[in-house]
């Protein structure tokens, strides 16, 4: 990552912070308000990391997948479903019926990215079109279901929606007993203390989101540092030369769409199983196609798109923090208050990163190109 | 090589037309067919429901004028998107486009005249109204126009993004400057606009209005525009192949900010048709969904604007039967949303319903959109 | 000769269909042991298909193929790499974004290991690969640096690595498409050198070609293909370059253009201290300066890659200047849009026909006004007027010999002669002052190229200046009365046609400074 980007990443970020500081220093330890924006910032940006991490695989096997979005949405949904399903249905207790839901989202994302996979390389589809048609699929599927399942007094669950089961819970690390502990040993600050505090609310997170941070390092890894990745990255590149040395273009990008696919689907499930515990139609929100511009901006690279998503993710977490303090912002900042405004944020910023301005970046050389032999 | 007779050229067109809509035909008929089987699967009748459904689609002239009236905005959205593809962008703006157009006319509609404290005249207010539509869309289009044509920023992230963003100000106009006081109202709307910006209809008792025949021209300009004049020309030469347009001494920048900001227009005045013809005023929410309606009936009307215009009104049949449709048996509405998206699937994937029907590909295949490199 | 060596290599009645062309017909060829058969034909005639077939990239329709005299079925490449035959595509198949290792090892990540490995996730052991590379390059003498990114490396050393990547791969059987696309005429000697050392160390050599002259110096056997058949074989001993070019053609052939002495007159082009970026921003054209008469041909010779794109790219209108001044006969058109040249008289043939020149999807018809749309008489006040678009069309179809049922056929459907002649037909019926010729016979059959030589040696006639643009140094020579060298962005020297022999040319090609002839 060069300079420039990472300087952009680090003015953003302090940027973002910084307003949140200044609002709630009033009422707040500034030291607590970071920490406490750090962790929603990491837990926010979670899907975001995951769509990304699903259109790096995709695109760096040469295949534009702009259907993240409906991918995220229908795996929020199915995942949703099915574990309202066990609860309900099959009467199981919380823990089983999230690890079906998580398992469903997950196959969902997987499916919808097939027929993807389907249309772009096998019926040679237009790629962006490709994507909009499971844009759509998921929206209309997603909505009917919900429609038909839920508000008809003839389905199963007789026209209500069954209470769900609850979500994803917390995974305390003790990172905050630990640095306390560290802080007995120098004489016990309350300032130390408060620190210890607040670093220990960032490693506060749900599995999702820890997934989704392992996910980075793992793909990384994978993508250039093993034969898949080399092999993924060839076929985007250059598939001609790929298929010259023996190695099959058609199974490496459906591979790495469905893997792809499968990201988006946990990513999908971060927003009815860790996130709320019921289904909005298009809950989704937009933020699939963020995604997309985190991996643009972080050059198709797992830890460059987090790093991109990171900065999206605070943007969020700047209007949802900003809620804690909403009675008390000061007069000037009154801006602020205004949630619409605050709302647009993460899209604007989207279209600056988009321009370039920043930094250019390499999409893969056969990115988007059906492969002829 | 000869010239051709009467008789060549008409044997020549009917041949065309066949080989054009054959393919979009039968991707109808196949996405209604799996589109029964879905409805069998949750329950429901498939014939009930397609009965139901054509009958508040064609059933009766009531039925026929308000498929007219719906039909009207979705040919405007459907050149929008058509006329981007021809220029070689791929664009989801028309949400956005449509929402601000709807929103600048009702402002025309509504506050103007007492912004102004008086009455003003129709044959003033509406093309007054229309044309705040119109300079809306067309800036909410040149914009991403223009970021892709001289920064290279693919359109269709710019366009949801500026989609969201209008929705965004829309939302907090409709909710708070521009919200409809009536004590009875609690949604997110405008006022009703004044009676000299409407547009009136064209028979009594009935909602088809001038606004239909106007988007019936509409379509024929685009089509004038395209294929009979210079600018046309320069449109269609960057769509299939920029780098021969730039030799060809075209400004190729000049002309991608230009054919998103018509085509932002188009979908401007799809909005503003809401606003002067269906409902009088705007509410939050009814441009969602324009955006993938209109790629659907583009793609369906294979981007040509006759094709687009005969795709918007079969898309207005169904909504418009699928209303009738849940009323007689209880299938929701939606399941127009899934065979609208299988229709497109089938669309999109021509080569699918060749594969079905074994129906051989002839001519050359034309390339829509390039990945994010444009 | 000695006892027969044994064929390690063997086709039988290959026969591979096309939608609207048979590639290959019926054809047999054989492969013996470490000696280097060439196979020889112009565009077009099959070459290249049957190898993709011998490689396992394409699947015959019929025949069967041996490989030391057991039959294979080669279903990918991978299964003609495991039976020792490797391929150096014309057009490298060598990813830019990649090291020279990762290249090399690309499909073959386990083979250094001594228990090979089928598992996806297996760790890439660069470091190892980049040993045995070494290893196999300083073996031939290639200077290789296992770390280099190929997009960095220049063309011929890219070509050995290619090499070195079948050898890695223990290929005995190595198949070279058009090697000397791409090379100087020392490189190509250079390459000569190292298909013989191949041959020394037992690996079989097939080489495809289209050039006469390569094919006496490096083969020990020629097989002539035309049209999809063999139509010939001969030996390099007991044949001539007119006997292989009728072969090759099927007719007589003129080797050389037939011209009278050029007639110039006053300078048309000003090239001065030009300097132009390429797509990455390196400067590919450093500082040049040269001028074109009215009636005569300058042909600029060299390599591809030294600067000619952006050269003809800048010199068009279609490429930002970063410096120096170009003027048409008078008006300085430095920086100017396409049409401001094309206005002031240039007509340009582009490089890539298909890119720059053609828009595919139109008719015949409307790629024959595409430069001259918006003015009279095929658009009036911005309406286009489809019967003066039709009677142009008819016109320049006629004139100029394009071969279509009629003017409203697509432009991809033509062959590349006719598209190439779609090109000239718009470009040279304008009223032009100067011709930007560049690479305009790449990819065509004979009777194409003859016929846009015949075109360029009349408009210089006429009295239109001419440069010229070509990697193929028979057409500079034949065609150019003055001829500069490029190199590396720079004009090396220029020189009279017709004075300076090949090798002379070559040399300056490559870099070598005239004083040092």
């Amino acid at each position: 990552m060069d300079w420039r980007r990472f300087s952009f990443i680090a003015l953003i970020i302090a940027v973002l912070f910084g307003t949140v500081v200044l609002i709630g220093m009033s009422t707040e330890s500034p030291i607590l308000i970071i920490g406490s924006m750090m962790a929603t910032t990491i837990a926010v940006a979670t899907p975001l990391t995951l769509g990304a991490l699903s259109g790096v695989f995709c695109e760096r096997s040469g295949v534009v997948n702009i259907g993240i979005e409906g991918m995220m949405l229908s795996a929020a949904f199915f995942g949703w479903l099915a574990s309202i399903y066990m609860s309900s249905i099959f009467k199981f207790s919380l823990a089983p019926s999230l690890i079906v839901g998580l398992i469903s989202a997950i196959l969902a994302g997987g499916l919808f990215a097939l027929l993807h996979a389907v249309l772009s390389i096998t019926y040679k589809v237009d790629q962006i079109i490709g994507g909009t048609v499971i844009n759509i699929l998921a929206v209309g599927v997603t909505g009917f279901l919900n429609r038909q399942l839920f508000f008809d007094k003839n389905s199963i669950f007789g026209g209500q929606v069954p209470h769900a089961p609850g979500v994803l819970p917390v995974i305390h690390l003790p990172v905050k007993e630990v640095l306390e502990g560290l802080c007995g040993l120098f004489g016990s600050s309350p300032e130390c203390i408060v620190t210890a505090d607040a670093i220990g609310k960032v490693f506060d997170q749900k599995p999702i989101a820890i997934a989704a941070i392992v996910l980075v390092a793992l793909s990384h890894y994978v993508l250039f540092n093993t034969r898949w990745g080399l092999r993924t990255r060839a076929v985007g590149e250059h598939p001609k030369a790929a298929d010259t040395v023996g190695i099959n273009v058609v199974w490496m990008r459906y591979a790495n769409v469905v893997i792809g696919g499968m990201l988006a689907g946990l990513g999908g499930a971060y927003f009815t199983l860790e996130s709320v515990p019921s289904f909005e139609p298009l809950m989704t929100n937009g933020r699939g196609f963020i995604s997309l511009a985190a991996m643009i901006f972080g050059n198709w690279t797992p830890f460059g798109a987090w790093a991109a998503s990171l900065v999206f993710g605070a943007s969020q977490a700047l209007q949802i923090n900003l809620q804690f303090f909403r009675t008390s912002i000061p007069p000037e900042w009154a801006f602020f208050q205004n949630s619409y405004a605050v709302g647009q944020i993460p899209y604007i910023l989207t279209m600056i990163i988009l321009t370039g301005i920043i930094g250019k970046t390499t999409a893969p050389a056969a990115d988007g190109t059906p492969y002829e032999k | 090589m000869q010239k051709k007779d009467i008789g060549t050229i008409l044997k020549e067109t009917l041949l065309a037309a066949k080989e054009a809509m054959l393919v979009p035909l039968l991707a109808v008929f196949t996405a209604i067919v799996i589109g029964g089987v879905v409805i069998a699967v949750v329950g429901g009748n498939p014939f009930a429901a397609y009965s139901g459904l054509f009958e508040g689609a064609l059933g009766s002239t009531k039925a026929l004028s308000e498929t007219a009236v719906w039909a009207t905005p979705y040919i405007f959205a459907g050149l929008a998107v058509a006329l981007g593809f021809k220029g070689g962008l791929f664009h989801i703006g028309a949400e956005g486009q449509l929402a601000l157009g709807a929103v600048a006319s009702a402002w025309v509609g509504y506050a103007l005249p007492d912004m102004l404290g008086v009455t003003i005249p129709m044959f003033i207010h509406l093309p007054l109204a229309i044309f705040a539509g119109l300079l809306f869309g067309l800036l909410w289009g040149a914009i991403p126009g223009a970021l892709k044509a001289y920064t290279g920023a693919h359109e269709v992230i710019n366009t949801i993004m500026m989609n969201y963003i209008a929705l965004n100000i829309v939302s907090f106009l409709l909710n708070g400057p521009m919200k409809d006081k009536d004590p009875n109202n609690v949604i997110a709307r405008t006022p009703e606009i004044a009676l000299g910006a409407r547009i009136p209809v064209i028979f009594e008792g009935l909602r088809i209005h001038w606004g239909f025949v106007l988007a019936l021209l509409v379509a024929f300009l685009v089509w004038w525009l395209l294929w009979k004049t210079t600018l046309g020309f320069e449109i269609r030469s960057v769509g299939l192949n920029p780098d021969a347009a730039k030799y060809a001494g075209i400004n190729v920048k000049r002309i991608m900010t230009l054919t998103l900001a018509l085509s932002g227009m188009l979908a401007g005045l799809a909005g503003t048709i809401e606003v002067t013809a269906l409902n009088y005023r705007h509410e939050l929410g009814f441009s969602v969904g324009y955006g993938f309606d209109a790629i659907a009936i583009a793609l369906l009307g294979k981007t040509h604007p006759f094709g687009v215009v005969v795709a918007a009104i079969l898309f207005a049949a169904m909504r418009n039967g699928a209303t009738r449709m849940q009323f007689l048996t209880q299938i929701p509405v939606d399941i127009i949303s899934v065979i609208q998206a299988l229709i497109l699937l089938f669309v999109a994937a021509d080569a699918i319903v060749r594969y079905i029907y074994r129906i051989r590909q002839s001519g050359d295949k034309v390339v829509l959109t390039r990945g994010w490199r444009g | 000769m000695a006892e027969e060596k044994k064929i390690v290599l063997e086709a039988k009645g290959i026969t591979k269909q096309f939608p609207g062309v048979l590639a290959n017909d019926h054809v047999d060829f054989d492969l013996r042991e470490g000696e280097v058969h060439a196979l020889l034909g112009e565009n077009g005639a099959g070459k290249s298909t049957l190898m993709n077939i011998l490689y396992g990239l394409y699947k015959s329709d019929s025949g069967e193929i041996k490989v030391n005299g057991e039959v294979m079925h080669l279903s990918s490449p991978k299964d003609a790499i495991h039976h020792g035959i490797g391929m150096v595509h014309q057009h490298f198949m060598l990813i830019p974004v990649f090291s020279v290792t990762e290249n090399i090892m690309l499909g073959a990540e386990t083979d250094h290991r001594a228990i090979q490995s089928d598992a996806a996730l297996t760790r890439l052991d660069r470091k190892e690969v980049a040993k045995k590379v070494s290893q196999l390059s300083d073996q031939y003498g290639f200077k290789i640096d296992p770390e280099a990114i190929i997009g960095d490396l220049p063309v011929g050393v890219q070509q050995r690595v290619e090499i070195v990547k079948a050898l890695y791969r223990k290929a005995s059987i190595l198949i070279l498409d058009e090697p000397t696309a791409v090379l100087t005429p020392q490189e190509a000697d250079d390459l000569f050198r190292i298909v013989r050392e191949l041959k020394q160390r037992g690996v079989s050599i097939i080489f495809i070609t289209h050039k006469l002259k390569e094919v006496l110096a490096v083969a020990d056997r020629i097989t002539v293909m035309r049209g999809g058949k063999v139509v010939g074989s001969a030996e390099p001993a007991t044949t001539t370059e007119q006997q292989l070019a009728t072969m090759m053609v099927g007719r007589e052939v003129l080797l050389t253009v037939d011209k009278d002495e050029a007639k110039p007159t006053n300078e048309v082009l000003q090239v001065e201290n030009l300097h132009v970026r390429d797509q990455r921003g390196l400067e590919t054209v450093r500082g040049i300066s040269f001028h074109v008469r009215a009636g005569e041909v300058l042909g600029i010779a060299g390599v591809q890659g030294n600067g000619q794109t952006e050269l003809a790219e800048a010199l068009t209108g279609l490429r930002a200047v970063e410096s120096g001044k170009i003027s048409l006969g008078e008006k300085d058109l430095t920086g100017k849009s396409p049409r401001a040249y094309t206005e002031t008289g240039m007509a340009h043939i582009p490089e890539d026909r298909q890119k720059h020149g053609l828009i595919l999807s139109y008719t015949i018809a409307d790629n024959l006004i595409l430069c001259d749309y918006y003015k009279l008489p095929f658009s009036k006040n911005y309406v286009l007027q489809q019967g003066a678009v039709d009677e142009n069309a008819r016109r320049l179809i006629q004139e100029y010999d394009v071969r279509t049922p009629s003017p409203y056929v697509s432009a991809g459907k033509l062959s590349g002669g006719n598209q190439q002649k779609v090109i000239v037909a718009r470009e040279l019926s304008r009223q032009v002052k100067l011709i930007i010729a560049n690479q305009p016979t790449r990819g065509l059959d004979v009777g194409s190229i003859e016929y846009i030589h015949k075109e360029i040696i009349q408009m210089r006639d006429q009295g239109v200046a001419v440069l010229l643009i070509s990697a193929e140094l028979d057409e500079i020579m034949a065609l150019s009365d003055r001829i500069a060298v490029m190199y590396r962005g720079e004009i090396v020297t220029t020189v009279e046609g017709g004075k300076v022999s090949r090798e002379q040319l070559g040399l300056w090609m490559a870099g070598a400074h005239p004083e040092k002839i």
